[in-house]
């Protein structure tokens, strides 16, 4: 096969539909990416507008056009769709467009779910804006503190809003993490090992990991607020045995990795491209690796620096003060490396090393004065003044729209396969910087001088006028400046003038494509020796056009990849792809239909959005797998592997195990509020206990205990090729036994509405109710599939994932029982 | 308002710790700049990889920022712990928050009600507040004095204060607490000897 029949062959295979309906049906990384990245830019112009309209509003005493009312919807929203609408979807966006290039293999783990994640995004981020042109904007600050939020403080639909639309929202993150761990640790060109990985995708992998572990606790309380605003159940109300420190915990256990959720993929950006401008490779890639993983998990330390001023003991505050400053170290070996890299290579002072010296230059002020605020007694004098604001902007500023910015301008010509044609991104830059710093400069001093964050004017008197005139002035030039920069942008995209392919140099495979990469990204997959294989091999592009790689030969309309092992990256299976459908789409309005009935209360309609997404997620399900065992699959150079539904763990296996990560965290979480409840919240003991059960102790922990037993004799079976359904039958059987006890324990527990405890041993038990019923509809859904040939020795990997499912439940199902009642027995 | 104008020891103790950090701050600054501009200059050759990371990453990222930050913390928790240790014959008074208004209480007995939105205290002396609300959260802060805390539903805080001179110090409350926010604020009247004890027998208003 020539090259140019290869292309057209897998083009015909991979290429979205054509025209209007293919935005609504692709799967495609490469589309998806974009959609993302459009997505937030646009998110990122609006909040741009609110933060102008803000800074007239405080340019003088006297320029006040907002009422405090208007003004509060104004810096909520434009905190929460910058951090929510912007950062975070951008970031996903630039991962779920590179990451399947860089790694040299055809797209994501699971393409329909990244459909999915968009397309919530799209209508989460479409909910909210609505609320703002509805003038329902949420009002109680990105952070939505309660009492403050709560429902007898702000009765409206506002706060609603925002826990609604931003839980609707990070589902979009915790499909993109869970898809990108599982891609980055499983598809990759074969030969890539762990050490061979782009640093990129190092980052991005860590980022993907805490997105699991930092978003669940953030949809927890969420999730409790909107249960006290809408039913009543007081989690934070302090004369019902509830607190409000408690959300201010949940929140930072969120907030604070969300800080480094965002900058890490910023850093991966900027370890990529500094090696690049510097014509030469990163400094230190096992130490970077090192202190990545280490900033990942200080960051889950550090919450408590949100909270300075709440009068945690001062040994308490102590530790976390410590924990703070530590934080800096990973952060000071990488902007380190970064220089060192520079020393060793020969910087260019190209647009995006303009960027990145602009990011040094900022983030690296923004480091100092965190570790300023990292001083207890010095937070405690400036907590919640325009310092704080100040401090935020130079860290999410410069370490994330500066990087983000120099990693469009770096991968823009890989995306268009065009070149710059009006210079306007050297100005451009230079007007950001300077408006950049002359505001946010500026907003330090003002803190300094007693200036609360927050407010909506203030007096003439106060001496601050002229220095908020100065900012205010200055944040119109950047905005100039960043409005310059899209309108480059965006000549770019229009404006065809050809570049060359790589006009950079650059090593890691994404550049060893066409650019535009085509939709199949690789005619045929690499095998990697080194950390730069389009440096060590030139000819790399059309030695893999010309078919010399793996999976060369399209296999009918498939849509093929290659899994690999996690450590060494040798090919263990063929992965084949679904192709372009409108399930996602579809799903995620039904989705959405499921928040909008909670956030309009037309609570009748909830149940059937719940079942329609069930009976989606079934489908989504059921399109997968094969009645027939395939055998083995060529691959190329002389490979044989099997089909990826033919291993013990397919894709699904390994989607299922991350999401438990999330799941668990969430869990934890909500055992650390049951606790945090019980000893630091003022009202308790609640007045009325749970009455004791040996019964219900005794059956749902029978049931959990057997459960996962009975399920390895459903696995060893359908190993055995022996039929497996009655065993399979005997696991759903304890799960529902289990859910019998969760839902007497619901039943019996105290009154939710009339103290926190009753309240917390609803919500657990109905954790522990809500998986019992989605493990025994995974149960039923196997038993149905082996009965209709879709299981057999060789394609077992449903009854594992089921396995997965059955043990967390037991496990989750067990410790809820137990956590409601040993303190009830013991009282 | 000015937390860099301090009026009391707490204040003054966290300014002195402001202009330290400042200080090392824009000397880290001007260091980190100057290195990354030096890696621009033209060079004969390059030096070694190994060199390289013993230089910048064990030297730069791991030693120098962990001997910096060992410092700033021993000073920090050592300020820290100053401000928050247990005060000898303190004078006691409590603060309630609410959105209408900050409400004071004194020692001693009766003949002294409480004052709304004006802290009377005695100049010169440790005075430990006690604060909480009566609705959502607030904070308590009068830059000058002291730094903040927060006024939480169902906790009591304290804080201690001292002003050096008599005089009035202006205070917020320093948490967003809705409409209103803005005009959240009241005043700490800081009294000689003598207008103290008039105060505390109810002669002075
Ligand atoms: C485009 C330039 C930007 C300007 C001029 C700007 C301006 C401001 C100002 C003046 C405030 C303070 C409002 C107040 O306290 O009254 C603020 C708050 C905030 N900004 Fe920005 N900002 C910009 C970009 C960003 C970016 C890129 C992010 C994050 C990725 C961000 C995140 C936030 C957050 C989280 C808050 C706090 C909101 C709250 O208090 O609830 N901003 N911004
Ligand atoms: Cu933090
Ligand atoms: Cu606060």
């Amino acid at each position: 096969m020539t090259a140019l029949k290869r292309h057209r062959r897998l083009e015909a295979i991979w290429a979205s539909e054509k025209g209007f309906r293919g935005w609504f049906s692709t799967v495609s990384h490469s589309d998806l990416g974009r959609m993302f990245l459009f997505t937030s830019f646009f998110y990122f112009g609006v909040a741009g507008i609110l933060a102008m309209l803000i800074r007239a509003q405080l340019a003088t005493p006297h320029s006040a056009w907002a009422s405090e009312e208007v003004y509060a919807q104004l810096f909520t929203m434009h905190g929460t769709i910058m951090m929510f609408l912007f950062a975070i979807p951008a970031i996903e966006g630039m991962a779920v467009y590179l990451i399947p290039k860089m790694l040299g293999t055809r797209d994501l783990a699971y393409p329909r779910l990244t459909a999915y994640g968009f397309w919530c995004y799209a209508f989460g981020g479409a909910m909210m804006l609505s609320s703002l042109a509805l003038g329902l904007a949420p009002d109680g600050g990105w952070f939505m503190y309660p009492p403050l939020s709560g429902g007898i403080h702000a009765p409206g639909i506002n706060t609603d809003f925002w826990l609604i639309g931003i839980t609707f929202v990070e589902i979009s993150a915790i499909c993109a993490a869970v898809e990108l761990c599982v891609s980055i640790l499983k598809y990759r060109a074969p030969g890539m090992s762990l050490d061979k990985m782009p640093i990129f995708a190092w980052y991005i992998l860590v980022t993907a990991l805490m997105i699991l572990t930092g978003f669940p606790p953030l949809i927890l309380g969420s999730i409790l607020l909107e249960l006290e605003r809408a039913f009543g159940l007081p989690f934070f109300q302090a004369d019902l045995g509830g607190d409000s420190l408690l959300w201010q915990h949940l929140f930072w256990l969120f907030g604070h990795p969300e800080v480094y959720i965002i900058f890490l993929p910023a850093a991966g950006i900027l370890s990529t491209v500094i090696p690049v401008m510097a014509r030469t490779t990163l400094l230190g890639y096992g130490w970077i690796v090192a202190s990545i993983v280490a900033l990942a998990f200080l960051s889950f330390g550090l919450w408590v620096h949100h909270m300075f001023t709440t009068g945690i003991p001062h040994m308490g505050v102590a530790f976390f003060s410590a924990a703070s400053t530590l934080v800096a170290v990973p952060t000071a070996v990488q902007v380190f490396a970064w220089i060192g890299t520079m020393w060793k290579g020969r910087p260019d002072l190209r647009l995006p090393m303009l960027h990145i010296l602009g990011f040094f230059f900022t983030f690296v002020i923004g480091g100092l004065t965190g570790v300023m605020v990292a001083i207890v007694p010095f937070d405690w004098q400036v907590h919640d003044t325009a310092f704080i604001t100040a401090h935020l902007h130079y860290v999410l500023f410069g370490g994330f729209v500066f990087p983000i910015l120099a990693g469009v301008y770096y991968w823009l010509p890989l995306v268009t396969g065009c070149r710059r044609f009006f210079k306007l991104g050297e100005s451009a830059f230079v007007l950001t910087f300077l408006g950049f710093h002359g505001t946010f400069l500026a907003m330090h001093v003002l803190g300094l001088l007693g200036q609360r964050r927050r407010i909506h004017t203030y007096d003439a008197d106060a001496g601050w006028t002229a220095i908020n005139l100065i900012a205010s002035i200055a944040s119109f030039i950047m905005a100039i400046g960043l409005a310059l920069a899209l309108i480059d942008i965006i000549i770019h995209l229009f404006v065809a003038v050809r570049g060359k392919r790589s006009p950079w140099g650059a090593g890691t495979l994404e550049w060893a494509t066409m650019s535009p990469p085509p939709s199949y990204n690789f005619a045929s997959l690499p095998h990697i020796t080194s950390r730069e294989p389009y440096s060590d091999t030139p000819t790399l592009p059309s030695d893999l056009a010309r078919g010399t790689g793996y999976l060369g030969d399209p296999q009918g309309d498939r849509r093929e990849t290659l899994m690999v092992d996690i450590a060494s990256g040798r090919p263990e299976a063929l992965a084949v792809y679904p192709s372009n459908t409108t399930l996602p789409i579809r799903m995620a309005a039904v989705t959405g239909v499921f928040f909008l009935s909670l956030l309009l209360k037309v609570y009748w309609l909830t149940p059937f959005a719940v079942i329609a997404v069930a009976a989606f997620a079934v489908r989504w399900a059921w399109s997968l797998g094969a009645t027939r065992d395939a055998g083995p699959q060529l691959i190329g150079r002389d490979m044989q592997v099997p089909l990826a539904i033919e291993t013990e763990k397919p894709p699904g296996w390994w989607g299922s195990a991350f999401l438990l990560v999330a799941n668990a965290t969430f869990f934890g979480s909500l055992l650390f509020g049951y606790a945090f409840l019980w000893s630091i919240a003022p009202g308790w003991p609640p007045p009325e206990w749970l009455t004791f059960s040996i019964l219900e102790v005794a059956i749902g922990i029978g049931a959990a205990l057997a459960a996962p037993v009975l399920i390895r004799v459903a696995n060893a079976r359908v190993n055995a090729s022996r039929p497996a359904t009655p065993a399979s039958a005997a696991t759903l059987g304890t799960i529902v036994l289990l859910a019998v006890c969760l839902v007497s324990l619901i039943l019996r527990a105290p009154s939710p509405t009339e103290h926190a405890y009753g309240a917390t041993l609803l919500v657990l038990g109905s954790y522990g109710l809500f998986h019992a019923v989605l493990t025994g509809i995974m149960l039923a859904f196997v038993i149905v599939r082996m009965r209709r040939g879709y299981v057999s020795a060789a394609r077992s990997g449903e009854p594992a994932i089921a396995r997965l499912w059955v043990d967390y439940t037991a496990g989750a199902g067990t410790l809820c029982l137990l956590v409601a009642h040993v303190p009830a027995w013991l009282t | 308002m000015s937390i860099l104008d301090p009026a009391g020891p707490a204040a003054r103790d966290i300014a002195a710790l402001w202009w330290v950090m400042l200080t090392g701050s824009v000397l880290i600054l001007a260091l980190v700049t100057v290195l990354t501009a030096l890696s621009f200059r033209k060079r004969a050759q390059v030096p070694d990889e190994a060199r390289l990371e013993r230089t910048w990453i064990l030297g730069m990222g791991l030693g120098f920022s962990m001997a910096v930050l060992a410092a700033l913390l021993a000073y920090g928790i050592a300020t820290g712990a100053r401000l928050t240790a247990p005060v000898a014959d303190a004078v006691e008074v409590t603060a309630e928050a609410s959105l209408e208004g900050w409400t004071f209480g004194y020692p001693g007995d009766a003949a002294r009600g409480q004052t709304a939105d004006v802290l009377h205290i005695p100049a010169g002396q440790d005075v430990v507040v006690s604060i909480t609300t009566r609705d959502v959260i607030h904070s308590f802060w009068v830059p000058r004095l002291a730094g903040k805390i927060d006024a939480i539903p169902g906790h009591v805080n304290t804080l201690t204060i001292r002003a050096d001179l008599p005089g009035t110090y202006q205070g917020v409350s320093a948490e967003y607490s809705g409409p209103g926010y803005l005009d959240r604020r009241f005043e700490v009247r800081a009294l000689d000897p003598a207008d103290w004890q008039a105060f505390l027998s109810g002669e002075m208003p």
